[in-house]
């Protein structure tokens, strides 16, 4: 029955909830000044320096600005879903970290504390079920700004997602058939006994990462608000704390992507070159945060430093590269697994 | 009335009602997005009846890929409720004569059910990706591998059609 | 036509290799460019902080001079206005009255003086005609303002600070010109 309910499991699972959503939300807000930081330093510029030291405080104005302009709801808009727009956006976005675990267990008040929300067995699974789910924010609210602009980038935003939702599927296909497991948890504890997946995997990661950034509406991968053909895309209509939370998710999407691809690849929350069993279980947990971390921030470099190389793609160069380079890759990629893990299981 | 219950009924009354709503509303968009609701309601009782893995799928391809094109599609032709052509009076009657006899098999189907028997919640396996994969690589490889066949020449068909397009702009 | 440097280089239209395909080579290529860029050292100044040096011919906001004691240099001969080309400089003399000669240096003075901020091209020129050392170009430049009428700078925003009563300020205003006096 789902009635046997455990009070103290609640409380445990409502705190580790609220503390991941809150950290999600700081380092996307953290992300977006790495971001000018990082543009900055790549054009020989110094980036913000001017509100708190080293401008730190700098994410702050910008919400707090973000937070005062005027809101503007067009008229011939429906008002429902142009609200609904962006707040599905951020949901879609926030959803996707119940299944990462982020650390071992912890010992707590004589509680062995597993740090992960949710351990479900089709982990990842969900996950792509909840990053097909991020393409309506934008469709929603592209369609209720009723405006050719943000319609266009709407369309070119579901358009790029489905294509790249299909090799990025393909590509983790591959990768199931070597861990033999959907369960996030499981694959991080099997790449903490082995090797990590990326040794296994480097083609499917290479796939996985290109799609990661298409998912994400990333450079090169930006046309759904490419600025200088669609003004600002789907969020051309759109203002204040709306306008944030569309921006937001973004970066949100990033963090949680680099989070998975450590996950799914990286070993996760494992150390390289230390035995963990060394440790106490609470210290042990607490290097595991810390490897994911690290990973999740090379990552995330690793997203700002490709979008201050590379130019846009344009839009026939985006479905040519997903349909006719990439699904042929993964499909490759899958038969050669296959094949190998035919070959060695015997 | 335990909890499996209530979200039990909640659910089913969720997904009459915006089933209702998506034949009720008068805009192709609003319609769509009603459908979605439905989809996730249908997951939410796959996962009572302990099946995830048919209710993430279920929310992938049909929430996630399929309702993404029809919105693609409707959004891209710009249809609203004043575009929506008048069906002549043939054609309505039609429809409720198909519709009609649609709900009279239903009802007939549902009226052969022995009511004692009722839905087990949150019980068997059958749902799960283990079984699930058991049964569909043993008991029916055949028509598992001839549907994946079909799934993977459509796809391949899609990149085919990209491919060939631009060899005649040359 | 012949060229007139060796440095335009012949675009290729051969079709690319398959190397060349993959993209990714290229990729990489670049991203090491914007890579290397880390460490490269940044040319910007932070402006309030530090400022960069004007350079000796540098003119900037007109200056009304002041002698030792603090005496206008000015006895409104009109030169400036007549050298302006932009025809910034208007003014109006009046004469000086027996007591007002720590305020004067000479018999004249000028009992109105404004130039137009956003008509002046800053050439120097008035700095050029004037034969008493009164005016000339300091190293500041005119702020920005939300009203017209507070471009047309009168005499008390022009004047340099009293050399006596505020000596530090007059040094500043004077700044690297101050061997003309």
């Amino acid at each position: 029955m789902l009635l046997a309910i455990d009070f103290a499991l609640i409380i445990e699972k409502l705190i580790l909830i609220v503390v991941v959503v809150s950290a999600s939300l700081v380092i996307a807000m953290y992300t977006t000044f790495a971001e000018r930081k990082v543009a900055a330093i790549l054009q020989d510029r110094r980036g913000p320096n001017r509100a708190g030291p080293f401008g730190l405080l700098q994410p702050l104005a910008d919400g707090l600005k973000l937070f005062f302009k005027e809101e503007i709801i067009p008229n011939f808009s429906s008002k429902f879903l142009f609200i609904l727009g962006p707040a599905l956006a951020m949901l879609t976005a926030v959803m996707t970290s119940a299944v990462v675990p982020w650390g071992d267990k912890v010992q707590l008040f004589d509680r062995e504390i597993n740090l992960q929300i949710a351990d479900i067995n089709i982990g990842i699974l969900y996950v792509f079920g909840v990053v097909s789910m991020g393409v309506y924010g934008i469709m929603i609210g592209s369609w209720a700004s009723n405006n050719k602009f943000s319609l266009l980038g709407g369309l070119r935003a579901a358009s790029q997602i489905i294509s790249y939702e299909l090799a990025m599927g393909i590509s983790l296909i591959a990768l199931l058939m070597v861990t033999g497991t959907l369960s996030l948890k499981e694959m991080v504890v099997q790449q903490q006994a082995g090797h990590w997946n990326i040794i296994y995997q480097p083609l499917g990661f290479l796939i996985f990462l290109i799609c990661a950034f298409a998912e994400c509406n990333r450079t090169p991968f930006d046309l759904p608000e490419a600025e200088n053909e669609l003004i600002g895309g789907y969020h051309t209509e759109y203002s204040s704390m709306k306008l944030g939370f569309y921006l937001f998710s973004e970066y949100i999407n990033m963090f949680i992507s680099s989070v998975i691809m450590a996950t799914l690849f990286f070993g996760g929350y494992d150390m390289p070159f230390v035995n963990e069993a060394n440790f106490t279980p609470n210290i042990a947990a607490i290097i595991g945060v810390a490897a994911l971390m690290t990973k999740v921030i090379l990552f995330i470099f690793l997203f700002m430093w490709v979008r201050w190389t590379i130019p846009r793609f344009r839009y026939d160069q985006l479905m040519h590269l997903g349909w006719r380079i990439l699904i042929p890759l993964a499909l490759f990629n899958m038969l050669v697994t296959g094949a190998a893990v035919l070959y060695f299981n015997r | 009335m335990n909890i499996t219950t209530f979200i039990f009924i909640l659910l089913s009354v969720i997904s009459v009602g915006s089933a209702l709503m998506m034949i009720a509303s008068k805009s192709p968009v609003h319609s769509i997005l009603w459908l979605i609701i439905v989809f996730f309601t249908i997951s939410g009782h796959y996962v009572l009846l302990n099946a995830q893995f048919l209710a993430v799928v279920n929310i992938i391809v049909y929430a996630g890929a399929i309702m993404v094109l029809f919105l693609f599609v409707v959004m891209l032709m710009n249809l609203n409720a004043e575009t929506e052509p008048i069906k002549n009076y043939r054609l309505q009657l039609v429809g409720i004569l198909s519709g009609g006899s649609l709900l009279l098999l239903l009802v007939l189907a549902l009226m052969k059910i022995d009511a004692s028997h009722q839905v087990q919640m949150k019980v068997g396996d059958a749902g799960l990706i283990k079984v699930l994969g058991m049964t569909l690589f043993k008991n029916y490889v055949l028509p598992f591998e001839i549907s994946s066949v079909l799934f993977l020449s459509a796809m391949i068909g899609a990149v085919i059609i990209g491919k060939k397009e631009e060899k005649s702009a040359n | 036509m012949q060229p007139l440097t060796n440095k335009a280089k012949q675009v290729s239209r051969k079709p690319m290799t398959f190397a060349e395909r993959l993209y990714l080579p290229a990729i990489f290529k670049g991203m090491m460019i914007t890579f290397s860029h880390i460490f490269k050292k940044k040319p910007t100044i932070n402006y309030p902080e530090k400022q960069r040096p004007f350079s000796p011919v540098f003119r900037g906001l007109q200056i009304l001079n002041r002698d030792e004691e603090g005496r206008e240099n000015c006895t409104a001969c009109g030169l400036c206005a007549v050298a302006c080309p932009a025809e910034a400089i208007t003014m109006e003399a009046a004469e000086r009255q027996p007591g007002e000669e720590h305020l004067y240096k000479e018999e004249k003075y000028a009992a109105k003086y404004e130039i137009n901020m956003l008509r002046c091209i800053f050439c120097g020129l008035c700095e050029e005609a004037c034969p008493k050392d009164a005016i000339y170009l300091s190293e500041t430049f005119t702020p920005a303002d939300y009203q017209r009428k507070q471009f047309i700078y009168a005499k008390n925003d022009l004047l340099i600070p009293h050399p006596k009563e505020n000596p530090e300020a007059y040094q500043k205003a004077l700044g690297n010109r101050a061997t003309k006096n």
